[in-house]
C-alpha cells in the first residue's frame, strides 16, 4: 500500500490509491466532500470541506480509523485560507494513520467539533480555540485551556510575536 | 454557555447546591504530581464531578521551536517530558528524518532503541515509586530511585547529562557513545530482574496495596479508545495496540518482545502491565546489546550532521559544514510529517510543517498524558475521594508534556 512516490492532487490519489481503505470510504461518503488530497514522505492527507468534516470523521470511524490520535492547526498568515486543522487518526486494525485536513479563512474561523464522534477531542478543540482562536460549533465547554480566562490574543498565530510586547 | 464570564468556576450542580461541595485538589497537592489543579464537586466523599484545571507549567515551547533551527529544537524537546528525555529526542529526530529521507546507520538505530528502553525503564520506575508512595507504600520509592539513579549514570557517560540528554540527534546521535558503555548497561540489566522481583515482593502481596487498587478507576477499553488513552493504562483496558509492534520505527521490528495486556480495566491492570513491560524492556535492551552492530553512528549528510570535532578541526570542507549548520542550519523540503512513537506513558507524536526554510514552520507535539487526563473523570466518577489518588497514580501523568 505504502508507495514510496508522492501523488498530489485529487485525481491523482483517487486514481493512484483508489484501493486504499480511506480513499474508499470518503468516496463512499462524499466525493464532493474531498476538495484535494495529497500522499507525501508515506502519508495520505484528505482536505475536507470545512461543512462536512464532522460527519467525514464519523464516515472514517466506520471505515476502520477507530482511534483519534491528534487535532491541531497551522497558520498560514498572510495566504488565504489562513488557518489549516490537521486531524490525525489511527487505525488500530489497519495499523496505519491518515491525516484529515481543513481549510478555514480568517474572518471569524469557526468549524463543528467532533466531539461527538470522539469524545477525546475534547481537550484538542479547547487547546486549537486557545492557542489559536478557532471556534468548534457545539463543543461541551470551550474555554481557554492553557491560558489565563483574560489572556489577550492567540499565541501560535504567526501575527503574535515570539518574544517582547504585544 | 452556561458561564458568559468564562471563569473556571464550578458550582455544584443544580439542585444539589446544599448538599454538594466544590473543593480544590492541588496545584501543590503532592499526588498531583506536579502542577495539576482538579476542581472537584464532591457529595461526602464521594465524587461527583471532576474538573481538571491545567496550563501552570505552559511555556509556549511550540511557539519558541517555530523561532529555532531544526537542530535547535533538540534540546526543547528533553524538556517536555522529563522522565523519558530520549524518547523525546528520538521522536523529534524521527519526524525530521521523514522529511530529508536520511539513512541511518544500524549502529544508531540499535543505539537509539536500546536508550529508548532505557529511558522507558527510568519512566517505569519513577511511575512506580511515586504510585506506591501515593498509596502509602514509601519503600518502594527509595528502591526505584536506587535503579533510576544507576539509569541516569548511564545516560550521563552517554551524553554528559544525567536528564536532559540530547543525545539523539537528526541524522543519529550526538557522538560515539563511551568504550565500556555496553558493558556498563550489560551489568546493569543483569542485576535489574531480580530488582524488580524485589519491588514486586514488596507490593504484589501488600493486602493494602491490593485493596486501594482492585476495582477501582475502572476504564472501559470502548472508553479508553473514544478518550485517546494510549500505552499502559490503552493495554490495561484490553486493548492490545503498540507502536512499536504495529507500526515499527527505528528498527523495531528486529525484536522480540511481548506487549502485555489485561482485561481487568483498573488500576491493578495498569500496574501489572507496567511491570510486565519492565521485563520485557530488559530483554529488549539485551538483544540490542547482544545484536549491537559495528559502523557509525551518524548519517553520511555533512550538510546536516555536524562533522565530528576531530575533522572540523583538521578538514578544511568540514569546518565550513559545521559553520553552515550552526550559523544557518540546513533547509528542510516543504509539506508536513507526522511520526508517531511509542513512549513511557503512551504514544506520542510530533506533528511538523515546513515551509522549505530551514526553521520549522509549525512543531506539533502529540502527548499521551493530556489525552489521558481526559479520563480521569469516567474512572473516578461515584467512587471516593481517596481512589482519586490511586487513579492518577496509575495513569502515570506528567504535567511538563500536559501543558508544554
Amino acid at each position: 500500500m505504502a508507495e514510496s512516490n508522492t501523488l498530489f492532487g485529487k485525481a491523482a490519489v483517487l486514481e493512484g490509491l483508489g484501493d486504499h481503505p480511506a480513499v474508499k470510504a470518503i468516496v463512499a461518503f462524499s466525493s464532493e466532500a474531498l476538495c484535494d488530497a495529497k500522499f507525501d514522505f508515506g502519508e495520505l492527507t484528505l482536505t475536507i470541506a470545512p461543512e462536512q468534516i464532522r460527519a467525514a470523521a464519523a464516515a472514517m470511524q466506520a471505515a476502520g480509523y477507530n482511534f483519534f490520535e491528534d487535532l491541531t492547526a497551522v497558520d498560514w498568515f498572510p495566504a488565504s485560507p489562513r488557518f489549516q486543522l490537521s486531524y490525525h487518526l489511527v487505525s488500530h486494525t489497519l495499523k496505519e494513520r491518515i491525516r484529515l485536513r481543513v481549510l478555514l479563512d480568517e474572518a471569524d474561523p469557526a468549524v463543528d467539533s467532533i466531539t461527538p464522534v470522539w469524545a477525546g477531542a475534547n481537550f484538542y478543540e479547547r487547546e486549537v480555540f486557545d492557542l489559536f482562536g478557532i471556534r468548534f460549533e457545539e463543543h461541551p465547554n470551550l474555554r481557554r485551556i492553557m491560558l489565563p480566562e483574560d489572556w489577550q490574543g492567540h499565541p501560535l498565530r504567526k501575527d503574535y510575536p515570539v518574544e517582547g510586547y504585544r | 454557555m452556561s458561564n458568559p464570564a468564562g471563569m473556571p468556576v464550578l458550582e455544584p450542580a443544580e439542585g444539589a447546591r446544599d448538599q454538594h461541595m466544590v473543593i480544590n485538589m492541588g496545584p501543590q497537592h503532592p499526588a498531583t504530581h506536579g502542577v495539576l489543579r482538579l476542581v472537584l464537586e464532591i457529595d461526602g466523599e464521594i465524587i461527583v464531578r471532576i474538573y481538571p484545571e491545567i496550563g501552570y507549567l505552559h511555556t509556549g515551547i511550540e511557539k519558541t521551536c517555530e523561532a529555532k533551527f531544526y537542530h535547535q529544537v533538540v534540546p526543547l524537546t528533553d524538556r517536555i517530558n522529563y522522565l523519558d528525555p530520549l524518547a523525546n529526542n528520538l521522536c523529534y529526530a524521527l519526524a525530521v528524518e521523514k522529511f530529508l529521507s536520511l539513512e541511518i546507520p544500524p549502529k544508531a538505530q540499535w543505539m537509539r532503541v536500546l536508550l529508548a528502553e532505557l529511558s522507558r525503564l527510568n519512566s517505569h520506575l519513577i511511575w512506580l515509586g511515586t504510585h506506591a508512595m501515593d498509596i502509602g507504600a514509601l519503600t518502594v520509592f527509595l528502591y526505584t530511585f536506587r535503579e533510576r539513579e544507576d539509569i541516569l549514570r548511564l545516560f550521563e557517560a552517554v551524553s554528559g547529562q544525567r536528564m536532559m540528554t540530547s543525545y539523539i540527534r537528526i541524522g543519529g546521535l550526538a557522538l560515539e557513545p563511551p568504550l565500556d558503555f555496553l558493558d556498563r548497561v550489560q551489568a546493569f540489566i543483569r542485576t535489574l530482574p531480580e530488582k524488580i522481583d524485589e519491588y514486586s515482593n514488596l507490593l504484589t502481596g501488600n493486602p493494602i496495596f491490593r485493596n486501594r487498587l482492585k476495582g477501582v478507576g475502572i476504564l472501559s477499553a470502548a472508553d479508553a479508545v473514544a478518550l485517546g488513552v494510549t500505552g499502559p493504562p490503552l493495554r490495561a483496558s484490553g486493548v492490545d495496540f503498540d507502536l512499536r509492534r504495529d507500526m515499527p520505527y527505528s528498527s523495531y521490528e528486529k525484536f522480540q518482545f511481548h506487549v502485555p495486556v489485561s482485561n481487568d480495566c483498573d488500576c491493578w491492570a495498569r500496574y501489572e502491565v507496567r511491570l510486565i513491560e519492565m521485563r520485557e524492556c530488559i530483554k529488549i535492551i539485551q538483544q540490542a546489546l547482544d545484536g549491537m552492530p559495528e559502523g557509525a553512528v551518524k548519517a553520511d549528510a555533512p550538510k546536516i550532521v555536524l562533522p565530528d570535532r576531530e575533522k572540523m578541526k583538521t578538514q578544511m570542507e568540514a569546518l565550513i559544514h559545521h559553520f553552515k549548520i550552526v550559523t544557518e542550519g540546513f533547509d528542510v523540503p516543504a509539506g508536513e510529517v507526522f511520526q508517531g512513537i511509542e513512549c513511557g506513558h503512551g504514544q506520542m507524536g510530533y506533528y511538523i510543517v515546513s515551509d522549505g526554510t530551514a526553521k520549522p514552520y509549525r512543531v506539533h507535539m502529540r502527548y499521551p498524558s493530556f489525552p489521558t487526563l481526559q479520563a480521569l473523570e469516567p474512572m473516578c466518577k461515584g467512587r471516593m475521594l481517596a481512589d482519586l489518588v490511586a487513579v492518577i497514580g496509575s495513569i502515570d501523568i506528567v504535567l511538563g508534556e500536559i501543558d508544554r
